[in-house]
């Protein structure tokens, strides 16, 4: 398809606009376990629509925006009341709502279709290449120019109440305590997300508006862990799914090889959820990435470090003029594969063991300065013992295995708190040296 | 039965309170569904005391302090605070919810938590002013997490979360503090801590109501005890209340703790 600014821009206007306006409530949905008030809300304005069409027998916006708010308010009332008079799970309720009430609206948009020009389809998906054609005959498309409206009033709700919204989201209690109504609060919140999703009814629909409600929103959450940071960023993922999504609707097809054009909300939505996936491998501190690399380096320190204990108490044992420990002797106690493989070489690049050659066989022996890193790991290991040989009346053959672990999480001044609490033991509960602290 | 809840929201009348008392309650009935949980609570707080509220659970030590302030309704009774009701006394009066009532998982940090505690001051729209931030950190320093400030809230243990909220508490500058269970779940540097903030609140002629769980330590901490088992079983000072035979009306016998609580008892009577 050719790319048309004078269609593709309105597109990419709309989209953005749509993306934005619902990614900025989402925050507050999000961070206060209300995803799913979002879609029950979104699909339970659908009755509002119909009954404000039937009333005025036109798409005007102010009845169409009146009957939504008004049933949006609705929803989380009754959903308020079933959860405490029905004793079900607030969850639960809303389903009950909002299906009910989808219901009702799918059924009267049956019969508004006879009066009123208005497609269901284009409500349940919206229909954004529709508003783009509109603008060709108006100035502005009356679509765009709500969900501009729209989102500069979301703009100044979170803006001007961004204290007000962050104390009653974060503890409710306090904040009405404090004379913060967390109560109105609450169902302000549900009315501009009300406002919002009629807003967007005609460019991403009532279904897909919930991924922009929430997925940008649960994506910036992972990202980071301040609350305007947490909005900024939304606002940007929303914008870089709706801009991506309109171009890979256009192009997408294309590249493997459909001569068509995608539905561009609907692909803003798998955009926006890629976004996610890719959080959620991604993210600095919550990814899985982060925290594979994270458990992979503790694995090879740990490789490292037994390695390090290992030869010294091999010296320990054959003393200082003894035979010094080949490598597969090392090998075969601390495992094969390419861990133990890996920590040698990097205990040798870090100085701590030299390799030298006896005879034919390859041999390993401490460096001064990997005496004094494994004299402190066995210094651990040892005090460990004795305190648990202390405190938890163990038998000796009982000790070993969990110092065993113990042993390389062990600060220094952790050790230090032990060889307090023991009064400075000179030997472990086995009858070996603890090594004394370094000056 | 049903009579004394139809006729609930009736005025009370201001002699019912005495006007000096920080916190004054009046047959205060409370119920969930109709069904009461409190009943004709009657209690009258000395100025600057702390009072440990101690009852089973189920005895409605939550639901006394947020039907106190207005968090829950009331199905009879009022509550004055120096003669004036909740509304008006607003700037006075200090929360501290139980800990596990807040999503520590939200982005914020330490001092973002503990300004909330001046949010009350600040108009509507406005944000935070300097002084309120100032003030705010003045408050994590005098619970000693100064350092953590800017510490994403989720990342401090159970006991730094509880010092956050007390520091919260301390940033409302109050006159009479509410707090629920403060020493749950926390380290014993914590408990400490939060021992040795009460009394200087109380120093400083503040009153502190605190639901507590741990028996053996309420001769310890608190001044005033109040019984509760969804009636006032017993209110006053520590040594006069805080009897066996108390206890056990309060407990109804099903605690194996009372042994214990007996001693500690027994231990309080003998300093």
């Amino acid at each position: 398809m050719e790319w048309d600014w004078a269609i593709d821009g309105w597109i990419l206007f709309v989209g953005t606009l749509s993306a934005c306006s619902c990614a900025l409530l989402g925050n507050y949905l999000v961070l206060r376990r209300l995803s799913l008030m979002g879609d029950a809300i979104s699909h339970a304005v659908l009755p509002g629509l119909a009954i404000a069409f039937l009333i005025t027998s036109s798409r005007a916006a102010w009845p169409m925006f009146a009957g939504a708010v008004i049933v949006g308010v609705i929803t989380a009332l009754l959903t308020q009341v079933i959860t405490r008079y029905g004793k079900v799970e607030h969850g639960a309720a809303m389903g009950v709502v909002f299906s009910i009430l989808f219901a009702i609206g799918l059924v009267l948009i049956r019969q508004v279709a006879d009066h009123v020009d208005l497609d269901p389809g284009c409500v349940l998906y919206g229909n954004i290449v529709q508003i783009a054609l509109d603008a060709q005959f108006e100035d502005v498309p009356p679509a765009a120019r709500n969900l501009a409206c729209v989102f500069v009033l979301n703009i100044l709700f979170v803006g001007l109440f961004y204290k007000e919204l962050k104390i009653s989201s974060f503890d409710p209690d306090l904040a009405t305590t404090l004379g913060i109504n967390a109560t109105l609060m609450h169902y302000a919140l549900m009315v501009m997300v009300a406002v919002t999703t009629v807003a967007n009814f005609e460019s991403v629909g009532s279904i897909l508006v919930i991924a922009m409600l929430i997925v940008p929103a649960a994506t910036a959450h992972l990202l980071t862990d301040r609350l305007g940071v947490m909005i900024l960023l939304s606002q940007l993922i929303a914008c870089f799914s709706a801009v991506t999504g309109h171009l890979l609707a256009c192009y997408g097809p294309g590249w493997v090889g459909v001569d068509a054009v995608a539905n561009t909300s609907a692909m803003m939505a798998v955009v926006v959820g890629f976004v996610l996936f890719v959080a959620i491998f991604l993210a600095p501190e919550q990814g899985l990435l982060a925290k594979w690399y994270h458990r992979m380096k503790l694995s090879s320190r740990i490789v490292r470090q037994d390695v390090l204990g290992l030869l010294y108490r091999w010296e320990e044992m054959n003393g200082e003029s003894g035979r010094s420990m080949r490598r597969d002797e090392v090998l075969t106690v601390v495992g094969g594969g390419s861990l133990p493989t890996r920590a040698l070489r990097k205990l040798l690049r870090q100085n701590e063991i030299v390799r030298m050659m006896d005879g034919r066989d390859v041999v390993y022996r401490l460096t001064d300065s990997g005496k004094l890193a494994a004299s402190q790991l066995v210094g651990a290991h040892r005090l460990w013992e004795s305190y648990l040989a202390k405190h938890f009346h163990l038998a000796s053959d009982h000790l070993h295995e969990p110092a065993n672990r113990m042993e390389h999480y062990i600060t220094p001044e952790l050790r230090e708190e032990l060889r307090e609490q023991l009064t400075d033991p000179k030997h472990d509960p086995h009858g070996k040296s603890i090594p004394s602290e370094p000056m | 039965m049903s009579g004394r809840f139809a006729g609930s929201k009736i005025e009370a009348r201001n002699d019912d309170h005495d006007a000096e008392s920080p916190l004054s309650i009046h047959d205060m009935t409370v119920a969930y569904h109709r069904k009461p949980v409190l009943w004709d609570i009657d209690f009258t707080a000395t100025g600057g005391r702390l009072i440990g509220v101690v009852g089973p659970n189920g005895a409605g030590k939550s639901t006394l302090i947020k039907a106190c302030l207005d968090l829950v309704p009331r199905a009879s009774g009022s509550v004055r605070f120096y003669g004036k009701s909740y509304r008006q006394q607003r700037g006075i009066v200090g929360y501290v919810p139980q800990r596990e009532s807040v999503d520590w998982d939200f982005p914020a940090s330490a001092l973002d938590v503990v300004t909330m505690g001046r949010y009350g001051r600040i108009p509507w729209c406005l944000p935070p002013r300097k002084r309120d931030k100032y003030a705010a950190l003045e408050c994590l320093d005098q619970v000693g997490m100064a350092d953590y400030a800017h510490r994403q809230i989720s990342k401090l243990s159970g006991g730094q979360q509880q010092r956050v909220f007390l520091a919260r508490a301390l940033a409302q500058d109050a006159q009479i503090y509410f707090m629920d269970e403060p020493f749950a779940g926390v380290d014993a540097a914590t408990e400490a801590a939060i021992v040795v903030l009460l009394r200087a609140l109380s120093a400083k002629n503040r009153t502190v109501l605190v639901v507590h769980h741990d028996l053996q330590t309420v001769p310890d901490y608190f001044d005033d005890v109040v019984l509760l088992n969804m009636r006032i079983v017993a209110a006053g000072p520590t040594e006069k209340v805080f009897t066996a035979e108390n206890l056990h009306k309060t407990y109804g016998g099903r605690l194996t703790l009372l042994d214990k609580a007996a001693q500690a008892v027994a231990g309080a009577g003998a300093r």
